[in-house]
């Protein structure tokens, strides 16, 4: 591409090429520093696959929970206005501000053993404090705001004629969600997906506080990367590419699935 | 039978109305965009709910706010011809008329539908995504999709708007003959008085929420009450006989007498168009000389400045406006009374079915 304006163009591309470089750099070192049969063989050591696996699993199930709560949460607030509509939109994005440390912390006050819930969660005999479940609501609590502000900005660039076109043939609401909200929106609810799942596969902080680190248990792959790395740096290493390359296809994916722009702008849907 | 009264505020307008509609008959609401006329419809189908009115098709009460009641839009049996279509893009052209067939068994819907589609000529694009189809057939998907629930009402929505002036002349008649067919009562949307008189029987213009005449178009384009009136019922409309001339063109016998040519093809009952720009004065014994073929014998009923231009209505017998500046009207000497010379070219002519 040719840019008129001298030395401004030239400024853009040595911007944009540190940049890329500065971004690119300790991902490819990753893969550079040791051989690929060495990564291989790192992940055979015990809890590095365990790690893996309850990672895999407990973003899994977060992603569910966040899409079967967070689509129709977000349909509402696309769909509706109501007092206090902004209020709930930013108490909902609030946790994308909070430190994962906080957000564990918060996490042990409200349901940790003797947290607001902890009682009635006894009762019930869920305890989610050092449990698999416990990093299952982590996950979702750090992740769920990024699905449900895609997913929102999805529905309200939808034209609302489709919605009431719909309704004038006979259609209930919930009929429309489903045969035409959620069908039109689907590139962004799956770019929405995307992140949130990204976000989940790297969450660290506030699992760390609210569930702890127990290898087979909590330790998901970011907290073994971590325990690792001071003597075992091959080992966090080889995780470490794993993750790499696991969320590089998420990404890589969506953009397959969706189009170029599904990650770029929320509301510029073609 | 559809009845509607509404009174309510939309932002800064107030729309208060009360229309009666028979079945079987269109009823065109002309005026220029801003007035309220989409949310009249919006109000009938549930959509928009009024302040207060009451809504009542067919037996059935919609929407009565004095008693609470308000039948939300997929309990109103109607059909709902929006302005882009609204197709959805995510279902087939076929799957896209199915679509309000909650009624009708699974296994019969794709068969209905391709029957629709087939009567409005678009069977072949049945699998097509809507993204894929042109305007005209997209506005017969959507005219399929909308019959489809058969529907007690339909509400069109600048149905011929997002068309070309092409497809335009051929649609209107295809939605006169199905208006016709449908039997049920009708409301038409538009800012154009020609597509109002092209499709209903009867036209409401409104301005700013409120009615402010009814009636034919011909009768709204002879005696319009006031000058916003005569200002949107733009084209003149003379009915007559047609049948083709030796020349290739169309020979039209007006009724009431004089005839006239135009180069629309077209046979029997007609109605021809012209707008009043297109028809200039000429004063009787000295017309004929120009490349006008049309000539017609007229007298001055009134003359009346409209901006910078002046309307002249005439009577030829069969009425007829002419837009000319205050200089012809001067040279002329045009004042009621005056014989003179209505003439147009047959090329600025537009022969459309009665």
């Amino acid at each position: 591409m040719k840019r008129r304006g001298g030395w401004f163009g030239a400024a853009l591309v040595g911007c944009l090429a540190v940049a890329l470089a500065f971004l690119t750099l300790p991902l490819a070192a990753i893969f550079l520093q040791s051989s690929p049969g060495d990564l291989l063989g790192s992940l055979d050591e015990p809890g590095a696959l365990d790690a893996l696996g309850l990672s895999l699993q407990a973003t899994g199930i977060a992603l569910a929970l966040i899409v079967a709560v967070g689509t129709p949460a977000a349909w509402l607030l696309a769909t509706r206005h109501f007092r206090g509509r902004a209020l709930v939109v930013t108490l909902v994005e609030l946790p994308l501000v909070v430190p994962p440390a906080v957000a564990g912390v918060g996490l042990l006050a409200a349901l940790g053993p003797s947290g607001l819930l902890g009682e009635p969660l006894e009762r019930a005999g869920l305890d989610l404090v050092f449990q698999t479940a416990g990093v299952v609501v982590a996950l979702t609590f750090v992740a769920s705001p990024f699905y449900i502000r895609q997913a929102q900005a999805a529905f309200s660039a939808l034209d609302p004629t489709l919605l009431e076109a719909s309704r004038t043939l006979g259609a209930s609401e919930a009929r429309t969600f489903a045969r035409i909200g959620v069908p039109n929106a689907l590139p962004g609810l799956l770019a929405g997906g995307a992140l949130a799942w990204g976000r989940a596969l790297g969450e660290f902080g506030a699992t760390l506080v609210f569930a702890g680190s127990l290898s087979g248990v909590t330790q998901t792959a970011p907290l073994a990367i971590y325990e690792r790395f001071s003597d075992d740096f091959s080992g966090a290493l080889a995780l470490s590419a794993v993750l790499v390359a696991v969320s590089g296809a998420i990404l890589l994916g969506v953009k397959l699935v969706s189009g170029p722009g599904a990650l770029g702008g929320a509301g510029a849907r073609g | 039978m559809l009845a509607l009264e509404a009174d309510t505020a939309l932002g800064a307008l107030r729309l208060r109305l009360s229309l009666d509609v028979a079945g079987g008959e269109c009823l065109a609401l002309a005026g220029p965009s801003g007035a309220g006329k989409t949310s009249v419809l919006r109000i009938v189908a549930g959509l928009l709910a009024p302040d207060s009115g009451r809504v009542r098709c067919g037996g059935q009460t919609w929407l009565d706010t004095e008693h609470g009641l308000h039948t939300p839009p997929e309990g109103r049996r109607l059909g709902y011809l929006f302005q882009d279509y609204a197709l959805f893009p995510n279902l087939s052209a076929w799957r896209n008329v199915a679509y309000g067939m909650a009624d009708t068994a699974r296994s019969q819907r794709r068969e209905l539908a391709m029957t629709l589609l087939e009567r409005f000529g678009v069977a072949s694009h049945a699998e097509a995504r809507p993204a894929t189809l042109s305007g005209g057939e997209r506005q017969r998907v959507a005219l399929a999709r909308a019959l489809a629930r058969q529907p007690h009402a339909l509400l069109l929505d600048e149905p011929l708007s997002a068309l070309d002036a092409r497809t335009r002349a051929h649609a209107g008649r295809e939605l006169t003959a199905l208006l016709a067919e449908a039997g049920v009562p009708a409301i038409l949307v538009t800012h154009d008085f020609e597509e109002a008189a092209l499709l209903a029987d009867r036209v409401a213009v409104i301005d700013e929420g409120r009615v402010v005449q009814t009636g034919s178009a011909a009768e709204l384009a002879a005696a319009p009450a006031s000058s916003f009136v005569a200002d949107l019922t733009g084209a003149v409309v003379l009915r007559g006989a047609a049948h083709p001339s030796a020349e290739g063109l169309t020979e039209v016998k007006l009724d009431g007498g004089g005839r006239l040519t135009s180069t629309d093809a077209a046979r029997g009952r007609v109605a021809v168009t012209v707008h009043p720009w297109e028809i200039s004065l000429e004063p009787t014994g000295e017309a004929g000389g120009g490349s006008a073929q049309n000539l017609l014998p007229a007298t001055v009923t009134s003359v009346t400045p409209v901006g910078n231009r002046v309307r002249v209505a005439l009577l030829s017998p069969q009425p007829i406006v002419a837009e000319v500046t205050g200089a012809a009207v001067a040279r002329l000497q045009l004042e009621a009374g005056a014989e003179v010379v209505a003439a147009f070219k047959a090329t600025a002519t537009r022969i459309v079915d009665i």
